[in-house]
């Protein structure tokens, strides 16, 4: 062999087993975040975190069930109103647009998709705050379902069209007039892939701070109602991780694990049960 | 007459729900409109969202003019406001995490596209979009509790023995600043280039690999001098979306960065940035001019991130579109 193939040969070898380098770090990041989180937050994990308010500053123990309670009453209302506008809009894109009129909703969508989130925070706060002169949990709802909105929409519509034309043509044969072969057979057909874009989404939306911090803002006690600030998992991380306290940091820790844990195991039984096969191949 | 001919109507639709049908047959104008409505609001909240930044943001506009981008004085007691030391940390962070990011998540994505079998590319592809899933605000968590101790008691005094010649590792190691801040979000981001990258490459057709293999190449030479330049662009358009992202990452830069409106050539110096002020300052902005001031910055960072997306989404759609030969409709 000529040194130069040598030479050709090791750097071949060299350079692809760096990328393999890259790809096991990269990997690596998820699998030590998840380890870290379960060693720190696991033992303060306990059933009154579940169950309790949040202790008096300077005592110990304690729980964020006030917080549990909010997030999942903002998930609500952000599922509420930005399901159905995104689900419709999806069925708009892929059974009724033209040219002209998609192609803007789908860039725009795209381009809403990646405004920060931080942004979205200020419009809320523009829209719902500032008229109504407070923080309020539905603020902070409008605000998750903004972020919503694009990511359903595109979902519904590349689901939708997936669904074979050998269907649509049958539906029609049959008499069936179009909204009812949109009703009754292709919403039904790609049913499986719609409620997977919807859990992604709300998912993806569970764990933002920054668009709840001067919408949803925080409450150290029950938020009834949905005009009163409420606390948030993310946003109780971030006050208790940067606040000055011992316990503060024990607590950031455990809701932490808890709010990683939500994002993580929906996000893998929706990949890996859900999108299996789209649910018309069952038919 | 005295019957009202609609009367028995709704327990009609109730009992028969075919002769429901029938009735509405003129109804796919009405769903038609419903949907229409519903695609067209994307439109209107978009519209919405750039009319509110403006129209909030006149205030500081109208008083600082393009000053604002230019003066560094961040003094909200005398009412004076500059926006340039927050640019310029959102500026620096992002090229940190860039410069680490992109190598990282371009090589990863080579191994997963040209040396990974199917299934384990499938499989590491999984766990690198669980990644992108973790909440920003579990890196900031990390960041403070891991890397900033990390950071002042190990890697920063070992760079400043390497590397101290240059300005960048200068200075006090306070663990926290843009350094950290930059090295966090390249963690975050890393998934994004990894991601679109990959489809990128995947979507260079088959016969390019196999001719410079036939011509003797080896598979390096193949990847590196054929696949790569053939997806170049699709791979820009990646960076521009993993630079979109860290511009507008917000809470794990908060926690990390510093908090200290300052410009300094050190990357050990803690610093500001765009998203981190807002998150630290808005909710507790006193005085019209303050909170304008503060929504001009979201203004500036919506269209910073507007400009880079669109950018992205172009670079993007002209690649894939001319690998695999078919335009996407």
């Amino acid at each position: 062999m000529s040194a130069r193939l040598i030479w050709r040969k090791s750097l071949n070898a060299f350079m692809l087993s760096l990328t393999g380098i890259c790809t096991l770090l990269t990997v690596s990041a998820l699998f030590f975040i998840l380890g870290y989180l379960i060693w720190n937050g696991g033992k303060d994990l306990s059933w009154s975190f579940f169950t309790h308010l949040p202790a008096p500053v300077g005592e110990e123990g304690g729980g964020m069930a006030n917080a549990i309670l909010g997030t999942l009453k903002l998930l609500a209302l952000a599922a509420l109103f930005g399901v159905p506008v995104g689900l419709l809009g999806g069925v708009y894109l892929a059974e009724f647009g033209g040219r002209t009129v998609p192609f803007l909703v789908r860039y725009t969508a795209d381009l809403l998709n990646g405004v920060p989130s931080i942004v979205i925070g200020i419009f809320a706060y523009a829209l719902v705050v500032m008229p109504m002169h407070h923080f309020s949990t539905l603020a902070g709802g409008i605000a998750l379902a903004i972020m919503v909105i694009p990511t359903v929409l595109r979902n519904t519509e590349s689901f939708l069209r997936d669904v074979p034309r050998a269907l649509r043509e049958g539906s029609f044969a049959l008499g069936a007039n179009k909204w009812r072969m949109i009703a009754t057979v292709v919403l039904p057909a790609a049913s499986r892939g719609i409620l997977t874009g919807v859990l992604l989404a709300l998912a993806r939306v569970a764990g933002e701070t920054a668009p709840l911090l001067f919408t949803a803002f925080g409450n150290r006690y029950w938020s009834p109602g949905l005009m009163q600030p409420t606390s948030s998992l993310p946003v109780i991380i971030y006050t208790y991780a940067t606040g000055p306290y011992e316990d503060w940091h024990k607590q950031a820790w455990a809701a932490g694990l808890v709010l990683l844990g939500l994002v993580l195991l929906t996000n893998i039984t929706v990949r890996a049960f859900l999108s299996r096969g789209s649910s018309y191949e069952r038919i | 007459m005295a019957t009202t001919p609609n009367a028995a109507t709704p327990s009609e639709l109730s009992l028969n729900s075919r002769a429901w049908f029938r009735r509405i047959r003129g109804a796919d104008e009405i769903a038609h409109l419903i949907t229409f409505i519903a695609a067209a609001s994307i439109l209107l909240i978009t519209v919405l969202l750039v009319y509110q930044l403006w129209v909030n943001s006149a205030e500081a506009r109208a008083k600082f003019g393009w000053g604002f981008f230019a003066t560094s004085t961040w003094d909200p007691v005398a009412g004076d406001f500059g926006a340039l030391t927050f640019i310029y940390g959102t500026l620096v962070t992002s090229a940190v995490a860039l410069v680490i990011a992109v190598p990282l998540g371009v090589g990863a994505a080579i191994f997963l596209a040209e040396l990974a079998p199917p299934k384990l590319s499938a499989s590491l592809t999984f766990v690198s979009d669980l990644l992108a899933a973790v909440p920003s605000v579990i890196y900031g968590l990390l960041g403070v509790f891991l890397l900033v101790p990390l950071m002042r008691t190990t890697i920063q005094p070992a760079l400043k023995k390497t590397l101290g010649f240059l300005p960048l590792f200068r200075g006090p190691a306070y663990g926290i600043g843009f350094l950290t801040a930059g090295i966090v979000l390249a963690i975050m981001v890393v998934p994004f280039v990894l991601s679109v990258s990959r489809e990128v490459l995947l979507a260079v057709p088959r016969d390019q690999r196999e001719a410079a293999l036939a011509l003797g190449a080896t598979k390096w030479e193949s990847t590196w001098k054929v696949v790569v330049p053939a997806a170049r662009i699709g791979i820009f358009g990646s960076v521009f979306l993993a630079l979109a992202r860290a511009l507008g990452e917000t809470m794990a830069v908060t926690m990390v960065v510093g908090n200290n409106p300052k410009i300094s050539a050190s990357l050990f110096s803690p610093g500001y940035s765009i998203a981190a002020v807002l998150a630290n300052e808005f909710s507790e902005a006193t005085g019209n001019l303050y909170l304008s001031a503060l929504i001009e910055l979201g203004l500036v960072l919506f269209l910073l991130t507007f400009i880079l997306n669109g950018l992205a989404r172009l670079l993007i759609l002209v690649t894939t579109a001319r690998g695999s030969g078919v335009l996407p409709s």
